[in-house]
Parts: C-alpha cells; structure tokens; sequence
C-alpha cells in the first residue's frame, strides 16, 4: 500500500470544494434543525436547486458567472418560501415527511427528459465555466505545498468557497448571538410559548427556512463549481451524508458544521483509499475493490447511528444544548 | 384559618429554635415581611351590576364574550352565551375536569378557533384575531403543563418575554449597535423580576434545571416582561409544594395591586377562597354560576357539580385513621366525627351510577 499517496489525498480533501460544500450545506442545516427545530430531510433539494440554478441561467440565458449565484440563491429561496407556506404549521415528523417528497420532486424535475435541453436530464450539465474562469485574478501556473498543491482555476474555486464559507458563518453566528436567534432557539424548544409572548412564530420558522435554503443552495454552487453538475450527486443519501457531517460536529453550534464537514471528507478519502489498497494486498480476501469502496458508505450509515445514540450533541456541542431524543 | 396560623408563626418561632424546627428558616422566608403587610389583603368587591348570576354585567369589563361555542366532533366543549370578566380583580375560573376552563382559555387568547363567537379585549373585538397579536394587545397567558424553555437559560427565558425587541428583526439582529442597548435594559428588568421570584441565583442554569414549582414562577415571571394588562394563569398551582403555593399566592396578589387583571383556572379551593374577588363555575361547557366566592361556595348548584357535598370533611377523622383533635384546621373536625365513612361510600357509589346512566 501507497500510505504517502493515501496520506496526501486525504489531506488534499481539507481544501477540497466537496468539502467546503458540505460544510455550508451543513451550516443551512443547522439553521433548520438545530437552532430552529425544523427535521428537514430535503437539504439535498435545496443544494441542487443552487447548482442547476447556477449552471441553467449561464447555460440557457447567458448570465455572468456571479448573475448564476444570485439565481441559484434566488431559486433556493423561493423553494423555501413554496415549501414552507403549507408546511411550517406542521409538527416536526410530519415536516421530515414533506421535505423528503420535495427533495425527490426537484430531483426528478431535473432528471425527466421532458426538459432535455434546459437541463440535460441523466447527463447533468456541464461546460458552464467560461465566464467564472474568466474572471480569476490569478495568473496561470501551480501554487501552494506539498497536499495542498492546485492549479490557478483549482485556487479560484477554494478561495470563493472559503470566502462564501466565511460569510456563512459570520451571518449565522451573529444572528444566533442576537435576539433574533434567541426566539429561534425558543421555537425549537415550544413553539406555543413562544407565540404566548406575542412572537410571530411563522414569520421565524419561514425566515429560518428561507435563510437555511439559500445556504445550503450557495453549498449546491460550491459544489458545481470545479466540474459538472449531475443528478446523480442530489439523491436523498447526499441529506444523510450532510446530516452525518452535521450531527458529528454538532447541530446546534456555528462551527460544529465545518467541523463535522472537514472530518467526513477526510475520514471518506481515507477509507476510499485505504480499503481498496487494502483489498489489492490482500487485507480483505472476501471482496473486491468495487465492494470495498462500497463498504464506506455501510461505514458511513454505521457512524450516523453511532453518533445520534451515544453522542447527539456532536462534538462541539454542549450536552445539554441538543439532544436528539427528547 | 390558614392565615391566622401563618401570622402566628412569627411570634412562635420566638420561643422554638432552629434546631427543634427543621422548617422554621423556610417559613420565616416566606413570611418575614408579613407583618408589615395586611394579613389578607382586600378583596375588590362591587364588581358586577345587578344580582349575580351567570352573565352577569360587569362595572368595568376588560373581556365581554358572546356566544362563544367550540365543538370537538359531537362534544360541545364551550358553549358560553354571554361573560365579562371585571377589570382589575382576580378572576379564578373553577369547574370539574372537562368543563371547558382550558379550551375556553385557548379561545380567548387564539390558540383555538371557536365554531362560532365574539370577544372584546379591552374595546378590541379578538375574533380571527393570532395568538401572537393577543400577547402584543396586553393579554398574556400561561399553560397548565408547564412550557419553559428547557435548554434556554433562566435569563434567556426571561428576556424572550419582552415587547418591541428591536433585535428580534432579522435584518436589524445583524447589527448588533442597534439592539445591545436595549437588550441591556431588558436584561435588568429581567433580574429584578428574577430576584422577587427567587430565581436570581438561578439566572444562568439552563431552565431544564429547575423544579417544577420553579418553573411554574418562571413561566409566570416570563409572562410578566411583556408588561400585560391581564395576565391568565392556567392552574398555576398545579404542582407546587405547599411552601411555594404561599409565595405564589403573594405574587398574584402583587399583580392585581400592580393594576393587572387576573384570570386563573385552579382546583385548590382554598386558593380560590384566599385570593379570588370573583369566582365564574363552568360545568359541561356551560358557565353555571358566578359570584364572589364565599357566596358561589355555598351554592348548591356549584356543591352539585364540582365541589361536593362533603368539602368540609376531613376524610382522616372520618375514616378514624386519626382523632379529630389532628384535622385539618380548614375542615369542620366535630362533623366530620359524626359521620360514617360507609354512608359516604354508599352516597358516593350512588352518584356515580347517577351519572352513568
């Protein structure tokens, strides 16, 4: 086994956009479920509608690559608007149920061939990158060290996901600080006490909704950024995986997303080199590599259960602040 | 009288010491500064106009409600025709269990749509009218299960009751300059409130901490930031151990004299009696009796539906478990020696297939 090869590709996946996309997909998430209460299970939804968002209006209508950022926000907030005017009066189960459906809706819409040429059904899309290439300051050549080695474009993509990261969490930080975020965590706590003292618990939960969406929506373009954008990657498992990310740094914190999103991309990386190499050696007899890479997902959906049983708070996460199981 | 007994209490702890009562520092909290107060303070009387009965006009109404009906399938949970609640006096709100007293509450302050009705709030019809815009009006309510804010903070808590927060605006939470103040000014009123509720020491614990009783006067002081005009307190007695229930009964007495309306639902009769300027009896949805409690008390037709006939017996003394010398002080101990427990069995055996039929 190649240990420095498989060492340096985990390590590569710290800056990598998958990274920082599930880190903002996870911050939305927060914002949904652990500040506001609110069991969304559509997040893949709202991160697809960010990426085709994103490369249908520079493909279709010719926006700049920044115009394609706006929409896909755009879209994702008027997703959470649609969803939320006849869900946000349902109780927390009833919510998961509604979500889900929505997810797979959107997912659908974009996979039918019946929108063939606007969305390229099974095939996704791709080739949007002229304008967003255009517009990077840095010259031509490789930079950076050891791991963390990338060409100028790859640079370009990582400094706008760091970028929309850091603001990300500067918003939800100061907003979960104020006022505002201390009726949200009411909410999440009993709705109906808090609309005893004369809060507007609809108005919250919408915003809530809404705020959550687009971030997880700007996650979708981080995403789509360096290559393609492909139905494939929006199914209902990417909303498990961004829940894994979530629950493991901590649903009720600022920065247990990042966290939990940095260690599930480094831990994924490893295991999708260590136990295919591992197999190739011999380590494992009774499967082939293609069961092997398989087998971190298996992994994945053990460490979720793992974590909900014996650690709900994450790992930034204060016990008493989020359990999972009330 | 329970009054008596606790106005005396300062003077016997004179001659008693510490050691030989285990209860007395916790009884000299509560009562440390009663003799400065009027043991009873005076009930507001002169409320309604004409002969009381129910529906009854008020003086000075805060709340008039018309036809109020509420149907859950085929039971008629409130069917109200007419009632006015007077305005600076403490309302208790008594009834069997399944009269309506927690439906009723939600239709007043909108948690529940009634099937048909009008209600005026201090000259504001609240027909159609959301939960949180009654809260802004002025009418601020309680739960009968306790709703604090577990994994909130006790000042957290606190501070979400209070109005017009700047901050609480998505845009405006953002900066921070245009709400620190004010939030400030809350966080004050918030540990002043604490402090009379003795709940100061507890200000930073997650409210998930508390007692029972404890929340019950957190929800209570919660409820209080908003500055209400009336305050409705659903069984705010429910739970809570006897020392604290004096505490409580002081601090509802404090509203009223602070110039807020009170409208409570409670089964402790003896709170009811202590505390209440006018008592309202619901029965099966109906309102069937009002007056100022000693007079409803006496009413056979409030004996018949709720309290029962036999409310002054100690059941002790009647079952002989103990001699009448140890009953309670608030039950007639010599009638209580004159009946049989059988009779009441039977009597009571009587009833029940009275109303199963």
């Amino acid at each position: 086994m190649d240990w420095l090869q498989i060492f340096s590709n985990s390590a590569s996946s710290i800056l990598s956009p998958a990274t920082m996309a599930y880190a903002l997909a996870a911050l939305g998430l927060a914002v949904h479920f652990g500040f506001a209460g609110l069991l969304n299970m559509g997040i893949a939804g709202f991160m697809a509608l960010g990426a085709y968002g994103y490369a249908i209006s520079i493909l279709t209508f010719g926006f700049p690559w920044w115009g394609g950022v706006l929409v896909g926000m755009g879209a994702a907030a008027v997703f959470a608007l649609i969803l939320g005017i006849p869900t946000l009066r349902l109780r927390g189960d009833y919510l998961a149920i509604v979500t889900i459906a929505a997810a797979e809706v959107v997912r659908l819409l974009f996979l039918t061939t019946a929108f063939d040429p606007v969305t390229g059904s099974a095939d996704g899309l791709s080739g949007y990158h002229t304008s967003f290439r255009a517009s990077n300051p840095i010259p031509a050549g490789t930079y950076g060290f050891g791991p963390w080695t990338f060409n100028a474009v790859d640079w370009w993509v990582r400094i706008l996901g760091i970028v929309a990261l850091a603001l990300a969490v500067l918003v939800v930080w100061r907003l979960m600080a104020s006022p505002w975020g201390r009726v949200l965590k009411g909410i999440r706590e009993d709705e109906d006490a808090v609309r005893s003292l004369g809060k507007n618990v609809f108005q919250y939960k919408m915003q809530a909704l809404v705020l959550g969406g687009v971030i997880a929506a700007v996650g979708g373009i981080v995403y789509a950024l360096p290559s393609a954008v492909s139905p494939g990657v929006y199914v209902t498992s990417l909303t498990f995986f961004v829940y894994t990310a979530l629950l493991l740094g901590g649903a009720a914190t600022v920065f247990g997303p990042l966290i939990g999103s940095l260690i599930f991309w480094v831990l994924q990386t490893l295991l999708s080199n260590v136990l295919p190499a591992m197999v190739a050696a011999g380590v494992l007899p009774f499967m082939s590599q293609i069961q092997a890479s398989t087998l971190r997902f298996i992994l994945v959906g053990i460490a979720l259960m793992l974590l909900v049983i014996f650690r709900p708070q994450g790992i930034l996460g204060n016990k008493k602040e989020l359990t999972f199981v009330k | 009288m329970s009054n008596n007994s606790s106005a005396r209490r300062p003077k016997s702890k004179a001659t008693t010491t510490a050691s030989q009562e285990p209860k007395a520092p916790s009884a000299a909290d509560d009562t440390h500064v009663m003799p400065s107060k009027p043991v009873e303070r005076a009930k507001s009387t002169g409320l309604h106009i004409g002969e009381a009965a129910p529906g009854v006009a008020k003086v000075d109404p805060i709340i008039v409600a018309d036809g109020i009906r509420r149907t859950f399938g085929g039971l008629t949970a409130v069917d109200v025709e007419h009632l006015e609640i007077p305005r600076g006096a403490i309302t208790a709100l008594i009834g069997p269990n399944g009269a309506g007293k927690t439906t009723l509450f939600n239709l007043l302050t909108g948690f529940d749509k009634p099937d048909a009705g009008t209600w005026i709030f201090d000259g504001t019809s609240l027909s159609g009218v959301p939960a949180f815009k009654v809260s802004r009006m002025g009418q601020v309510r309680t739960f009968q299960l306790t709703k604090a804010l577990g994994l909130l903070t006790v000042v957290e808590n606190m501070k979400l009751g209070a109005k017009g927060q700047k901050g609480e605006s998505f845009w405006q939470s953002l900066i921070p300059g245009i709400w620190r103040k004010q939030d400030e000014e809350i966080e004050e009123r918030a540990m002043e409130l604490l402090a009379k509720f003795k709940l100061d020491a507890k200000a930073d614990d997650f409210a998930a901490s508390l007692s029972g009783g404890q929340r019950k006067l957190l929800e209570m002081a919660r409820a209080l930031m908003s500055q209400p005009q009336l305050v409705m307190l659903d069984e705010p007695m429910a739970g809570v151990n006897p020392a604290l229930t004096q505490s409580l009964l002081d601090k509802i007495l404090d509203l009223k004299q602070e110039g807020m309306t009170v409208l409570f639902v409670e089964h402790d009769m003896h709170m009811v009696r202590h505390i209440a300027d006018w008592v309202v009896v619901m029965a099966e949805g109906r309102v069937v009796a009002e007056g100022d409690p000693h007079t409803v008390m006496r009413d056979p037709a409030v004996i018949d539906a709720y309290l029962g006939a036999h409310q002054e017996l100690d059941l002790g003394v009647v079952t002989g478990r103990y001699s009448a010398d140890a009953a309670d002080s608030t039950t007639d101990a010599a009638a209580s020696t004159k009946v049989k427990a059988s009779d009441l069995e039977a009597a009571g055996m009587a009833e029940l297939e009275d109303t199963s039929k």
